[in-house]
């Protein structure tokens, strides 16, 4: 889901940063007001979990590969502006060291794994959590969810290209449209990828219930 | 930095997912699985679609990273140098990243404090 430079427009990709840039200022606002100090070290531990667990690229056998992204359960424990921070963070570490993902491609890639993907998370979570009362079965529906809607969401930044940027009937950038990128993210993370995610979810959650001595507070069960 | 039993608990989990990661690599292997979706180089989409999008062309070579792919230069053939350089890369990207966040998140919060 890490889009590379040269799949995306100047007049999309320059759109994405600025929208970041606004979103990021907000995370800072919300952080400065709401952060716990004692989640501080759990925070900058989600950034490196999201950063690894997308080193674990899982096969489509005879296709292609993909990978959980752990903003899910960073959202859910931490809330989703502290999702924001730490994701975008391991995004840009890996588009700038790794080249995982584009340099161009830094404010759409932050936009989909580390905005949409968390509040997504975050209120699917709560949505389910209060109805059912099954904190795993809310985690693992959390994580399906929010990466199959931050991957339909990164094939329509792709699915675009062909329409606002060619010239003379050819591509100047991704060269798939709208169907077929919406059809072949869609099927891959609907079936294999979004599984992935959601047991990323429940396990962590299932560790995090299991071993929290600090009696951290679980961010999206405040209040329901 | 201080770190609570908890803290370090989770902190052998990151170096043990870091010491594993080669798997990452070699299960898209053995099920012969290529690239993600859209992250095709210009070669690929050149097999793909036929030519080669002149934007794309353009933009592509446009950031040279120091660890492209997860892989230190020298150490990128091959599956065990590329596993060596996979956990490299894990270790490296786990500090920084732990790092960047808590150092961000405790500047946040000082600014505030003398605002």
């Amino acid at each position: 889901m890490h889009i590379p430079d040269g799949y995306l427009s100047p007049q999309t990709f320059v759109p994405f940063y600025i929208v970041m840039i606004a979103i990021w200022k907000k995370a800072i606002d919300k952080i400065k007001k709401e952060l716990d100090l004692k989640n501080i070290p759990y925070v900058a531990m989600g950034s490196a979990f999201s950063f690894i667990i997308m080193m674990f690229n899982v096969p489509v056998p005879g296709g292609t590969t993909g990978h959980a992204v752990g903003s899910a359960i960073i959202a859910i424990l931490f809330g989703p502006w502290m999702a924001v921070i730490s994701v975008s963070i391991a995004l840009i570490i890996q588009a700038l060291i790794f080249g995982d993902g584009g340099l161009t491609a830094i404010g759409a890639n932050c936009f989909n794994m580390a905005f949409v993907m968390p509040f997504v998370a975050y209120y699917v979570f709560r949505f389910f959590q209060k109805r059912f009362n099954k904190v795993y079965l809310s985690s693992f529906i959390s994580g399906y969810l929010s990466l199959n809607i931050a991957a339909i969401v990164t094939a329509i930044e792709f699915g675009i290209q062909p329409y606002i940027a060619n010239e003379g009937g050819k591509a100047l950038y991704c060269p798939y449209p709208l169907k077929i990128a919406i059809y072949a993210m869609g099927a891959e993370h609907l079936l294999l990828f979004g599984f992935v995610e959601g047991f990323v979810t429940a396990g962590v959650m299932y560790y995090f219930i299991k071993n929290n001595d600090e009696s951290l507070k679980i961010k999206a069960m405040e209040d329901l | 930095m201080r770190f609570s039993i908890f803290n370090k608990k989770i902190l052998k989990w990151l170096l043990i997912l870091s010491l594993i990661t080669p798997v990452g690599i070699i299960l898209p292997e053995f099920f012969k699985a290529q690239d993600a979706w859209g992250e095709w180089g210009t070669d690929t989409i050149k097999e793909l679609v036929g030519y080669i999008p002149s934007g794309m062309e353009k933009l592509e070579g446009l950031w040279k990273a120091p660890f492209s792919d997860y892989a230190i230069k020298g150490f990128d053939n091959g599956i065990v140098k590329l596993s060596f350089s996979y956990i490299f890369s894990a270790i490296i990207g786990v500090c920084i990243c732990i790092l960047l966040t808590f150092f961000a998140l405790k500047l946040i919060k000082r600014n505030e404090k003398n605002a």
